[in-house]
């Protein structure tokens, strides 16, 4: 049985296509990214109202969550490359895997870090062992640095690419397991704010930038994804006619 | 069956024959359990509190050092190709290796826990949890091992890796097994962490060797 494949599909499997399409896209992600990071950062940080209880700290919340949540898309973004490349044997999936994982790996550090600055005056201390989503943040730092030691190890790209996907995607089956077992300890972490039960725990004047904040980071982490990519697309292209006709050099 | 059985009586004889280094893993666990008093204080509660912990992370790491085992020689010498030729599924013959693995590393590993955990003061009252514990949790991190070193396969000095890709990944393992050990130490009952780890160990042993087949095929190309 032959499956039939729409267009898109094989266009997006090839890398100057991908390439030109990613340098038509950049200059938008990139540009209504860091203005809306501008806006977000600016109404989350001066204009919005301080909160009752935790007062001004309490605005690293337009940075934090947004961190970790681009950590963990990340990952996912990562695995499905990875594991659409194992499958399809797409060279450009890989490459987009390859991409995402030091973008992840260095937003999870981030993640860390200001939950860090974050508990110091609202918990009274910097880390704690005992709470399950530092836990697990540390943890998917470990998985990101795993498959880029793992995919550092290798001399060969092909190879690397596909038992970095394997790992990749046993990863992903293990994030879930990982979380729900660390959820086992009691938790000091406040739990989510926007995804509760009763609708977000904010009043609107501060949802608002909140969300702009993620929309900004989403669109920031696309754009620092498709630049990544167009290098590793050079990087992997180098001798391909049609870059040599790009850095201008033209065909020999 | 006949393929598991065979692969799976291989690689045992083949172990025996180099019993010196079925003791590597034992020599090492009794080395860390060793290190812990000595760096803490051997004083009897405190050895009590950490008894747990220590017992299950030095089985882990010790389950480390037998990895090279599982994979290399039969890298070297070709068996390995031969079983990937060979019309039987790979995935049979992984899944004989990893119980190989799991019989001459995890089981003496498991068989000296009680008493260590004797001389850390656990009660005897909870050993039949922690072994069972650590019986429910063995196919899961022969598993992962086995996808540690199935994914090194193609390196030179794959070893030192190993447990950066692993490691984190055996925490729900850790998380659910001192917890059983814990419940059972206060006379709680244990049954929910020793279910979820064995769900854990079905789940390893359905999902995992696909991965590590995939992982062999693409390491030894």
């Amino acid at each position: 049985m032959t499956m039939k494949l729409p267009r898109w599909f094989h266009q997006l499997g090839s890398p100057p296509y991908v390439y030109r399409l990613a340098d038509r896209l950049c200059p938008w992600l990139g540009a209504i990214g860091v203005i809306l990071l501008a806006v977000g950062s600016v109404w989350g940080l001066v204009i919005a109202p301080a909160d009752y209880q935790q007062d001004e700290v309490y605005r690293i919340i337009y940075i934090h969550p947004q961190t970790a949540y681009i950590g963990m898309m990340a990952y996912v973004v990562m695995a499905v490359a990875a594991a659409i490349g194992y499958v399809w044997r797409l060279k450009l999936a890989h490459a987009v895997a390859v991409s995402a994982a030091p973008i992840g790996a260095w937003f999870t550090f981030c993640a860390l870090f200001t939950g860090a600055v974050w508990g110091r005056p609202t918990w009274g201390t910097y880390w704690q062992w005992g709470d399950p989503r530092i836990m697990f943040e540390a943890l998917l730092l470990f998985l990101f640095l795993g498959y880029l030691a793992l995919r550092g190890a290798f001399d060969d790209r092909d190879k690397a690419d596909r038992v970095t996907a394997i790992l990749a995607v046993v990863g992903v089956v293990n994030v879930p397991i990982v979380h729900y077992s660390v959820e086992w300890w009691n938790s000091l972490h406040q739990t989510s704010t926007l995804l509760d039960e009763g609708g977000p725990a904010m009043t609107t004047d501060m949802l608002i930038p909140f969300l702009i904040m993620i929309l900004a980071f989403t669109l920031t982490f696309y754009w620092l994804l498709l630049r990544r990519l167009q290098a590793e697309i050079i990087e992997r292209e180098g001798d391909a006619r049609w870059i040599r006709e790009l850095v201008g050099e033209g065909a020999p | 069956m006949r393929v598991f059985n065979a692969v799976l009586a291989r690689d045992l004889r083949v172990a025996f024959r180099r019993w010196s280094e079925l003791a590597h893993p034992l020599i090492f666990f009794s080395i860390v359990v060793t290190l812990f008093p000595l760096a803490l204080s051997p004083e009897g509660s405190q050895l009590r509190d950490i008894g747990t912990g220590v017992l299950w992370v030095a089985t882990f790491l010790s389950s480390l050092l037998a990895l090279d085992g599982l994979f290399r020689g039969d890298a070297d010498d070709g068996s390995l190709e031969q079983l990937i030729l060979s019309p039987v599924p790979l995935t049979i013959a992984v899944l004989a290796k990893v119980v190989a693995h799991a019989l001459v590393t995890l089981l003496p590993l498991i068989c000296l826990v009680p008493f260590t955990a004797y001389t850390f003061n656990i009660p005897s009252a909870a050993l039949p949890t922690l072994v069972l514990a650590l019986l429910l949790a063995a196919p899961t991190l022969s598993v992962l091992v086995a996808l540690g070193a199935a994914l090194t396969i193609g390196l030179r000095r794959g070893g030192s890796i190993v447990g950066l890709l692993v490691l984190p990944l055996t925490s729900p393992l850790l998380i659910f097994g001192t917890r059983a050990t814990d419940l059972s130490i206060n006379g709680e009952p244990t049954a929910a962490p020793l279910l979820l780890l064995g769900a854990l160990a079905a789940l390893a042993i359905s999902l995992g060797p696909l991965a590590i087949a995939a992982a062999v095929k693409v390491g030894l190309e």
